[in-house]
């Protein structure tokens, strides 16, 4: 069966001051039918740029999709203008920002902010869109929706926003969603909430989910599958719990030692470790491995070749020299 | 809502009469008064004038005298042009339609060049289409009033003889004929005042619409589908028309301002050239009343943009 959203090759380019920014650099990326796939990431790894191409929200200029094929459906999404795209947006691919405060238009009620949408994909009335809209604030759980769609973002706490924004990503019953960090700007116990509200979503309409995330722990409680992006590249693919037990890559096995345990007693506990360095800055970044200078298993092959992504287990792909006996040239 | 509207009228009531003193101080302390003439008219004896200007009260204390203008104005008596020879707010009645028709239509004029060029100029930032606007905006508002209003003149009424250079007060025709003639000569004043106010406000838009183009809740509404239209005059411009309304009540002093000059340059028969000459004539209560209007004019523009930012930011309830 041909994947849902298979994304191949994708260059996404920022003309800069400074130069070209290599925001995304090759990325393959491939999600089935009712599939909950993560990518994680730290901040800058390229992750959110990464699923706004998709749907060309990226600002165009200075962002530029210079290569890749983006399949949805078998129909490639790269070719196609802004307004081809309007078609499939909301309606095909529902999209849920990071930021609640400042995601939903503080001039607007809520309600009209949900059912523009239902009325622009599916032809409704303004009635028929409002009284949908009212459905979906009942199924997110939003208390009182009969009153609250009239009323105002600002009269709503973070975590309720939120809750407007996946009724509004889910509003046309999308096969796919794409959740950029949802959880992330929502205090401890709300993103636990809405993690679960999401799950239950996903059932109920059975669409795939391609979660944006920095937080393991996010990982390890919703995927599926797991792709792990590191500046601009994606440096290790695998089944969530392949990559818990067993992951391949230095940077992934990094990502997963600098989650903080509390299931170890007081005598095994140690200090936290955290991965050194940051991010390169992805303009003309140096040539081989763009990890390389973070790694602590560096070695001279590292800085020179560019490791390529290779199956080190059935379903489970890395891009890292560690362990490769093939092409070494020396 | 309409508490709102009476609470913000009685809070103007005070800053009327702080502006009233004022003006009345500062006419008070300059030279010249309606009957200082009358002290180097030879034919007029200097007792006379000693016992006119007793009458008139004219030498008692500044404070008697603010007191009994006060007076008088609350009681609906603006006072009477010694010049023109009749009751101040009939000669007001009478210029004030001129004004506000000028004014009006140039302001129309401004906000139907700037907003939809300001708006697309920020949807293609750096575009040819924004480097020309903002090159014509510039030349626009470098260039004085005086100084366009005597080019268009030139032009259009000297060199190419299509439109009236004096402005006439009581056109000599009836029905459609008057209406034609009444748009023809307003056209080159309206022009000159709403290009020179639609510079700076297409500057004024271009800037606000840049700042919202590029939040989240524009991205949101583009996820959406909606098509570039949309989410640009639904999602964009309302929000950026805020700051632009603010901009556009803080400028409408300089508004009249710049009508008087308008006024002065296409001799229209308004308050404003109204004005000039009483200043010009020592006609004082006619200044007093002239400048008193234009300040409540101003109040009641800031008012009028209170009241539509509470339409447009719901954020901001009226309490």
């Amino acid at each position: 069966m041909a994947p849902l959203l298979e994304i191949k090759g994708l260059k996404t380019h920022f003309a800069t001051d400074d130069g070209i920014l290599q925001a995304v650099d090759g990325v393959d990326i491939a999600l089935n039918k009712g599939e909950t796939l993560c990518v994680v990431g730290e901040s800058g790894c390229g992750k959110t740029v990464t699923a706004m191409s998709i749907l060309k929200l990226i600002a165009m200029p200075p962002g530029r999709i210079v290569e890749g094929r983006i399949m949805f459906e078998g129909r490639d999404l790269v070719p196609l203008s802004s307004r081809e795209l309007d078609d499939i947006r909301a309606k095909d691919i529902g999209f849920i920002f990071q930021e609640p405060m400042t995601s939903l238009n503080p001039v607007l009620t809520v309600g009209e902010q949900v059912a523009e949408s239902l009325r622009r994909h599916e032809g409704l009335s303004q009635k028929d869109a409002l009284a949908r809209t009212v459905e979906m604030f009942k199924l997110v759980q939003i208390p009182n929706a009969q009153a609250r769609v009239h009323d105002y973002p600002h009269q709503f706490s973070g975590g309720m926003r939120q809750r407007v924004m996946i009724a509004m990503a889910l509003a046309c019953k999308p096969k796919l969603v794409i959740a950029d960090e949802p959880t992330t700007a929502l205090d401890v116990t709300i993103q636990a909430q809405i993690l679960d509200l999401l799950q239950d979503m996903k059932e109920r309409f059975g669409m795939a989910v391609m979660l944006i995330t920095h937080a393991m722990g996010v990982v390890a409680e919703t995927a599926q599958r797991v792709v792990v992006m590191y500046a601009g590249k994606v440096v290790e693919e695998a089944d969530v719990e392949s990559l818990f037990e067993s992951p391949r890559h230095p940077y992934t096995q990094g990502l997963i030692r600098s989650i903080p345990r509390i299931d170890l007693d007081s005598k095994q506990k140690t200090r936290l470790e955290a991965i050194g360095g940051s991010v390169p800055i992805l303009i003309n970044p140096a040539p081989g491995c763009r990890f390389a200078p973070r790694c602590r298993h560096a070695f001279a092959r590292c800085a020179e070749q560019e490791p390529v992504l290779r199956e080190v287990a059935p379903g489970h792909r890395m891009a890292c020299h560690l362990g490769d006996t093939q092409g070494v040239t020396s | 809502m309409s508490q709102y509207v009476l609470r913000r009228l009685l809070i103007a009531v005070p800053s009327l009469l702080g502006i009233s003193l004022v003006l009345f101080i500062v006419l008070a302390l300059a030279p010249g008064d309606p009957f200082s003439e009358l002290a180097t008219n030879p034919n007029v004896p200097p007792e006379v004038a000693a016992a006119l200007r007793a009458k008139f009260g004219l030498d008692d204390p500044i404070h008697i005298r603010y007191l009994r203008w006060l007076a008088a104005m609350a009681q609906g008596d603006w006072g009477f042009s010694f010049v023109s020879r009749m009751d101040v707010d009939t000669l007001i009645l009478q210029r004030l339609p001129a004004t506000l028709y000028v004014i009006g239509s140039a302001q129309i004029l401004a906000l139907l060049i700037a907003i939809p060029v300001g708006v697309y100029a920020a949807t293609r930032p750096y575009s040819i289409f924004d480097q020309i606007a903002n090159t014509f905006a510039f030349i626009g508002f470098s260039l004085p009033t005086f100084f366009t209003g005597l080019l268009f003149i030139l032009i259009f009424s000297v060199t190419l003889d299509w439109l009236p250079f004096v402005y006439s007060g009581d056109i000599k025709a009836t029905g459609f004929r008057w209406l034609f003639e009444q748009i023809r000569q307003a056209i080159m004043p309206v022009m000159v005042l709403g290009l020179f106010q639609a510079a700076s406000m297409t500057r004024f838009v271009r800037s606000a619409m840049l700042d919202v183009i590029r939040l989240d809740y524009v991205t949101t509404a583009r996820a959406k589908g909606l098509g570039q239209a949309k989410v640009i005059v639904k999602h964009a411009m309302r929000n950026a028309m805020i700051p632009v309304v603010t901009l556009i009540a803080l400028q409408m002093p300089a508004v009249f301002g710049g009508a008087i000059v308008t006024e002065q340059i296409f001799r229209i028969p308004g308050i404003g050239s109204l004005l000039i000459s009483s200043i010009l004539s020592n006609d004082t209560p006619v200044v007093m009343a002239v400048t008193f209007v234009f300040a409540c004019l101003v109040v009641l523009f800031n008012l009028i943009a209170d009241i539509l930012y509470g339409w447009l930011d719901p954020r901001i309830s009226f309490r």
